[in-house]
């Protein structure tokens, strides 16, 4: 299948590749072990998957800041997001 | 205490996951490599990185774009949301009376997005129209096309016009829902019209009123056809909202990288915004519900 129209870039396939591998990760332990509704520091109860949502959002937009603030590099950003990401799934 | 979610249920919903990955997942995956090229022609790219973004985040066109777009989103919901309720309220119950009204009320949504426009530009015209006539005969000065409050008023009001009897029927839906019984009670306990709505159908109606909250924040905050039709975004900007904004960087001037990465940027945006709203009105719906559980 010519996948050409679609204007693949290496950073960008690797990025939806690990979008990808992250959900089906999440997806097979949610079956083996589904999660319980708890509170943490966000202000409502969240499963595993909505703190991987929350995660990911928040990624996102400490992306955007960096780039739309600084000029320095968006790997800073990336390890800062992947921080969030854990503080997020462990604390939050 | 809660229960374990059965996760196997969301096999169920693939086929819907392959509709939607087809209708929108691939195209969403098509302008994420777009916002991180150039894009010079069909076969000619470069990758720039997140430049796009740099130059996207710090326009500040687009900054103006995003305010008015804010502001715009919660005047209508401000609108919108409390007269639909108030409307619903109002309408008989049964009969023939509540068939007119509610096919009455029903008739603005079926009008096409791109007429509503033009109902309103020539409705609000100083020289012929009804609505601007009677303003300028009442002695305020209105002209929606060189004034910019003017203009905003009007799009606003051409909104609450067009989506204030959605909200109305949403509600109007919910209130048929709620049992005799609770009114029957609340008589019972010699319950005022004030408290009836307060503590029986506004909690009855947090359900209707979550969905007719989202889908008016996203819609507005997504509105195209009637500014562009009645204002042209103007006077200047002061109607330009976001979606003008951007099909004039990826329409008018072909700025496919800037635009897809602006087109992102809008898309995180509305769904930050429908996610919070969301998880705060269903928040407080689990709320209510584990009051009335009590």
């Amino acid at each position: 299948m010519d996948l050409e129209w679609m204007a693949w870039t290496a950073p960008t396939a690797g990025f939806f590749v690990v979008i990808v591998l992250l959900l089906a990760a999440y997806t097979v332990w949610g079956i083996r072990s589904p999660s319980l509704p708890r509170r943490g520091l966000l202000p409502m109860a969240t499963t595993r998957g909505d703190r991987l949502f929350v995660g990911l959002m928040g990624s996102a937009f400490i992306h955007l800041a960096w780039v739309g603030l600084t000029d320095a590099s968006v790997s800073t950003a990336l390890v800062l997001s992947l921080l969030f990401m854990l503080f997020i799934a462990r604390w939050g | 205490m809660n229960k374990p979610t059965n996760q196997r249920a969301w096999l169920l919903v693939l086929p819907v996951l392959v509709a939607v990955a087809f209708s929108a997942i691939i195209p969403l995956m098509t302008v994420v490599n777009y916002s991180v090229q150039d894009i010079l022609g069909p076969e000619q790219r470069v990758f720039v990185g997140t430049e796009w973004f740099r130059k996207v985040l710090r326009d500040p066109e687009l900054h103006g774009a995003l305010r008015r777009q804010l502001g715009f989103s919660l005047a209508v919901l401000a609108l919108e949301i409390p007269l639909g309720v108030a409307l619903a309220l109002v309408l008989p119950k049964e009969g023939r009376a509540a068939s007119v009204c509610l096919v009455l009320l029903g008739l603005p949504l079926l009008i096409p997005f791109n007429v509503v426009g033009t109902i309103w530009q020539i409705f609000a015209r100083g020289d012929i129209g009804l609505f601007g006539v009677v303003i300028n005969a009442l002695g305020v000065e209105y002209n929606y096309t060189s004034n910019a409050l003017d203009a905003w008023l009007t799009v606003l009001l051409m909104d609450v016009w067009h989506w204030t009897p959605l909200v109305a029927l949403l509600c109007y839906a919910g209130l048929r829902a709620i049992p005799e019984a609770y009114y029957q009670a609340a008589r019972i306990d010699g319950a005022s019209a004030w408290a009836t709505f307060r503590f029986i159908q506004l909690p009855r109606l947090r359900g209707v009123l979550t969905i007719a909250v989202l889908l008016r924040f996203m819609d507005s905050f997504m509105i195209y056809t009637e500014p562009f039709v009645l204002t042209g975004g103007g006077p200047g900007n002061a109607t330009t909202f976001l979606s003008q904004y951007l099909t004039r960087l990826a329409v008018g001037q072909f700025d496919l990288g800037p635009a897809a990465a602006f087109s992102l940027v809008y898309f995180l945006v509305i769904l930050l915004l429908s996610y919070i709203f969301y998880t705060a009105m269903t928040a407080s719906t689990s709320t209510t519900g584990s009051k009335e559980a009590r």
